[in-house]
């Protein structure tokens, strides 16, 4: 049976054209890219290339991108790099109650450490409003954290006026734009980012390598210590294949943004009219217009989410859901429950994340199969039972 | 995670889905809040032997293998020795479950013990050992 992989915002495959440039940097040039011979200049000159490819998709300078091991460790260097630069000016950072876990789990760790967090609400869409960001800004707030789009139901952020708000308060603006980068277009300086998270194997590059892009002036202070990497601000021989690759995807992403674009938002409005047209009792999650091309989100309602993924997977099909069961938790999705969701709906949560790899008909495979999945599993549902026996829907 | 062939053989292939009309005992245990809700019907006859099964599943794959594996081990069984039909039973029936899926085998537990309490309650019997059940899974496992 073919595997049809809509799963591409948990990752992407390496792309072939990146893979080729990497490769060499496996067992032909290995030199550690800080020694001093000729073979070391080449690692060298390669990290730099790569460095440069990613400033230039992001409208930064060169010196400005620092490689990190991936997008947690950028989320994690830029929100307690911060914390620790800036203690004595204030204790408070802003984010969001839909952030990625990188960016939660970092500010609960600081909550123990004494540090004050508000975790702006979203509405129904998934968007934070402005004007709650401005009225939490206090004397001591030193850092506001934003993601750029959401990585559940593909909300994208009002990131050019929050970055107006912080610069105007002058606030440090940290935006988490993996699930971002190579899918919308940034510019660091048009949207008055100060420092931007991305991550390598969500735009076709290897796992195990991400950036943190640090805007000049900005100062925080080192997460990993060791040798003088990275201009001394991030320790470790550096991932030379990782960076590679890397520079490489981000700049074949850039190149084809438009295109890229243009086609997933086509098959999206394929996936999105596909379901809701053919299946009863479903809600599209996130914003209808402000969402990543390639993002679908549905709630079925009483049917729950492993088990529609465990039925998709029956059929080929590779896909992902925000249920309490697929976390390992008995909560589902924080990002799903912030939107206002019932538990009931956000644990039937259904998410498609596409790629240029996907075709129409792949998306017509899917339709086809899912129709009677969900048709079968209110069958077998109790609270589908109760519903047609007069109940209402939940 | 990974299930084991015997939980997927369950949940690909449900044994014993659907309802009972007027069944003898009724059990529904978990909430939606969880995502997981577990309905078992009963048929039992005048000797108390459990003839036919059901059940209706909102929940994981877990959660449908083991409504299945409970509803096919109490098939047969006098009321009594349904009892012996505890989580664990249904774990081992099905070679066991991943760590966090452990409540799922409870829950279905519970199902069959709220479908014996009901039963007892509309004929006026006792079944020993048999508690009232708790219908809600955050009393249950906190």
């Amino acid at each position: 049976m073919k595997t049809i992989y809509f799963d591409n915002a948990a990752t992407t495959p390496v792309r072939k054209e990146v893979l080729t440039e990497i490769m060499p940097y496996f067992s032909d040039i290995y030199a550690n890219a800080s020694s001093v011979y000729d073979i070391a200049a080449q690692s060298r000159k390669a990290v730099e290339k790569a460095r440069e490819q990613v400033a230039k998709a992001i409208g930064a300078q060169k010196d400005e991108i620092y490689f990190t091991a991936g997008g947690s460790e950028s989320d994690n260097w830029a929100i307690k790099g911060t914390a620790d630069a800036l203690s004595k000016k204030g204790k408070h950072i802003i984010t969001t109650q839909i952030e990625h876990h990188a960016v939660l789990h970092t500010c609960e760790f600081l909550e123990k450490h004494g540090w004050d967090i508000t975790y702006l609400p979203v509405d129904k869409y998934g968007l934070i409003s402005p004007e709650d960001l401005k009225n939490a800004i206090r004397a001591d707030t030193v850092l506001i954290s934003v993601m750029f789009a959401n990585n559940e139901i593909g909300t994208i952020e009002p990131i050019a006026e929050i970055g107006k708000i912080a610069r105007e308060n002058g606030i440090y603006f940290h935006t988490d734009a993996v699930q971002a980068v190579g899918h919308v277009k940034i510019d660091v300086n048009e949207m008055n980012i100060d420092m931007l998270s991305m991550s390598g194997h969500k735009l076709g590059a290897p796992k195990g390598v991400g950036v943190l892009y640090i805007r000049k002036g900005i100062t925080i202070s080192n997460l990993i210590h060791g040798g003088g990497q990275e201009k001394g601000k991030r320790a470790g021989t550096e991932n030379t294949a990782g960076i590679v690759g890397m520079g490489k995807a981000i700049e074949l992403a850039a190149a084809e943004i438009d295109e890229t674009s243009k086609y997933l938002t086509m098959l999206r409005e394929r996936v999105i009219k596909g379901i809701t047209e053919n299946i009863d009792f479903c809600r599209l999650n996130g914003h209808r217009e402000k969402r990543l091309p390639g993002n679908v989100n549905i709630s079925f309602e009483f049917i729950e989410g492993e088990s529609l993924l465990l039925l998709l997977n029956s059929k080929g099909i590779c896909a992902s859901s925000g249920s309490a069961c697929t976390s390992g938790s008995l909560d589902p999705s924080h990002v799903l429950l912030a939107i206002g969701l019932e538990h009931e709906k956000a644990h039937g949560s259904l998410r498609i994340t596409l790629s240029k790899e996907n075709t129409a008909e792949e998306v017509d495979y899917l339709i086809k199969e899912l129709i009677p999945i969900v048709k079968r599993l209110r069958e077998m549902s109790p609270l589908y039972e109760d519903y047609l026996k007069g109940g209402k829907a939940v | 995670m990974e299930y084991s062939a015997k939980v997927m053989d369950h949940f690909m292939n449900p044994r014993n889905m659907g309802q009972i009309e007027d069944a003898d005992g009724v059990g529904t245990v978990g909430n939606a809040k969880c995502g997981d809700i577990m309905k078992i019907y009963l048929d039992i006859d005048e000797n108390g032997i459990v003839r036919d099964a059901k059940f209706k599943t909102f929940g994981c794959g877990a959660a449908v293998a083991t409504s299945s594996m409970a509803t096919e081990l109490v098939k047969g069984k006098s009321v009594d020795e349904a009892m012996d039909v505890t989580n664990k039973a249904v774990m081992e029936a099905l070679d066991g479950l991943p760590p966090v899926k452990v409540h799922c085998s409870c829950l279905a537990e519970e199902a069959i013990h709220a479908a014996l309490w009901d039963y007892c309650e509309k004929n006026g019997k006792k079944i020993e050992g048999l508690k009232k059940p708790v219908n809600d899974i955050d009393e249950l496992h906190g």
